[in-house]
């Protein structure tokens, strides 16, 4: 199993409950996967400013004397502690620069996730400690996706759980299993791909990364995702502005959608759906199989 | 009915309110039901999507659901009435024995699997896997079916009032399909068949079991098993 939400908002008097809404939302999932769970939520891009979320399992001793030592390159940084993560805002031309020094000084930090926007916070533990541990509910933003994991494909680990993001406020969370993703991964290395792990799931977002690297934009890159996946999937992907989702020509991995004029709501089963606003209301179905969703904030302003 | 017997059925309905009682008092109670009782009607209200709501009724018992169910619905049912007034998750009224289960909305899923009797109504449109090896339920959806459906269906019969997806009725046994709309494409060993008098008749008392007054059994095409692929024959070895 593995459970997955995720929330689209239209209406941006919303905007400051996403982090509640998805926590409430991935809390009522936790019996689908109780071994990991995630959370990536696009807030607002602050003009020329990038979002590094970083990850150690000793922060007492990775974290310390971080923003001191980022400073050197940018007088500007900022490091928000939270638990075991940090996220560190840095001028984005500085965003390379501080990876590297991060990468050099403090070998054992993990970089979750980077962008203009997007924040990834994600541990081995319960929804509902995850969500507390990094105080998701009192984060604003424009769109977010959660996932609480039942591992199948890798170890229970910090970098094993979902989301995974391989490229700029790109990310993925995965209900299902791959089957073609070890020879996927050696091709896409091989193209330049960099893996954290041994997880099919971070094969596909590697794979959509690499796609919409050529060009596509991230319906194409998941129409292209049909032919060169093999396996179960259900996945739903976030960009800077956009929200995907696409299942398998099997479609043997649950999922419900619903929508009304303020949002887009997935929900591995409706359960996930029934606090929302006027959920009673909204248009419910179930995405078809092989059919690629997408909806873009860009595109629709 | 005389009004008064009404009346006392009425006062003895039982009201569940899943936001506050655990599923299990529910389910409890239904199984708890002895045969002969008068107290046969329940209402559920606030299921939210719940699993496994009102599985397991062995008594004619009624059961009116407001609101929407997660998977397994009415699962094991034998003899009980239950109608869902909202929407279903996968595997709604899985493995029937005998009774009826009446989905207002739509239905994920292997909705009906390997039910063995009892009729199976879906207002809306059923998921993949409608009746997947469904062995003597009657099924009937108002709406349309997703692919796979009837897959290896031993009897029982499945009705359709819209269109049903790919590969219907792969490695059919003796189930008998009922299309109205189009499908997208027959699964192995499943051909269109001669729709006769005893077929129409069985399609008109169906359609009339499940509400369905302004359709005629004239409308629908019959599909059915080529019988080709009962035991492994090696010069069918491509069809499997």
């Amino acid at each position: 199993m593995c459970g997955i939400v995720g929330l689209f908002l239209k209406d941006k008097t919303l905007e400051p409950r996403l982090g509640a809404m998805l926590a409430d939302m991935l809390i009522v999932m936790t019996d689908r996967g109780p071994d990991s769970a995630g959370i990536a939520i696009y807030g607002a891009p602050s003009g020329g400013r990038a979002k590094i979320t970083v990850q150690s399992s000793r922060p007492a001793v990775d974290f310390a004397g971080l923003e001191a030592l980022l400073k050197h390159l940018d007088a500007g940084v900022t490091v928000d502690l939270k638990s075991t993560h940090a996220v560190i805002e840095t001028d984005a031309m500085q965003a390379a620069a501080v990876r590297d020094l991060l990468a050099e000084q403090r070998p054992d930090v993990r970089v979750m996730g980077s962008g203009d926007s997007i924040e990834i916070y994600k541990e081995v533990g319960l929804p509902k400690d995850v969500v507390a541990r990094f105080g998701i509910r009192e984060m604003g933003g424009t769109h977010g996706i959660g996932h609480t994991r039942m591992a199948t494909e890798s170890a229970v680990t910090t970098l094993g759980a979902h989301p995974f993001s391989t490229g700029a406020d790109q990310c993925l969370v995965h209900n299902g299993s791959l089957s073609n993703h070890n020879n996927l991964r050696r091709e896409l290395v091989r193209e330049g791909m960099r893996f954290e792990t041994q997880n099919d799931s971070e094969v596909a977002a590697a794979y959509l990364t690499n796609e919409m690297a050529k060009g596509k934009d991230l319906g194409q890159a998941l129409t292209s995702a049909l032919d060169d996946l093999d396996g179960f999937f259900t996945f739903v992907v976030g960009t800077k502005s956009g929200f995907g989702v696409v299942r398998d020509p099997i479609a043997c991995k649950p999922a419900v959608m619903a929508e009304t004029d303020q949002y887009i709501a997935f929900g591995s089963e409706y359960r996930a759906l029934v606090n929302l606003p006027g959920i009673e209301d909204a248009r419910v179905w179930e995405p078809e199989p092989a059919t690629v969703y997408f909806w873009d904030h860009e595109k629709a302003a | 009915m005389d009004i008064s017997v009404k009346r006392e059925s009425l006062e003895a309905m039982r009201v569940f309110d899943l936001a506050t009682t655990p599923l299990r008092e529910l389910n409890s109670a239904l199984h708890a039901i002895a045969p002969g009782t008068n107290d046969t009607n329940f209402e559920v209200v606030n299921p939210r999507g719940s699993h496994a709501v009102a599985v397991g009724i062995d008594q004619p018992v009624t059961v009116e659901v407001r609101g929407s169910v997660g998977y397994y619905c009415a699962g094991m049912n034998d003899g009980g009435t239950v109608t869902v007034h909202g929407s279903a998750g996968p595997g709604v009224a899985e493995n029937m024995m005998s009774g009826t289960v009446v989905i207002e909305g739509d239905a994920s899923q292997y909705a009906g699997a390997t039910g063995r009797g009892g009729l199976l109504v879906i207002k809306g449109n059923a998921a993949s896997r409608c009746g997947i090896s469904m062995k003597g339920i009657d099924i009937v959806v108002h709406g349309s079916i997703g692919h796979m459906s009837a897959f290896m269906g031993q009897s029982g019969h499945l009705v359709v009032l819209g269109d049903a997806g790919d590969a219907l009725g792969d490695s059919l046994y003796e189930a008998k399909l009922f299309v109205r709309g189009a499908v997208k494409s027959l699964g192995a060993d499943c051909i269109e068949k001669e729709m006769r008098s005893e077929h129409l008749a069985k399609l008109a008392e169906l359609l009339a079991r499940a509400g369905v007054t302004d359709v005629s059994p004239t409308e629908f095409k019959r599909y059915g098993s080529a019988r080709k692929l009962y035991n492994f024959n090696i010069d069918n070895a491509e069809a499997y």
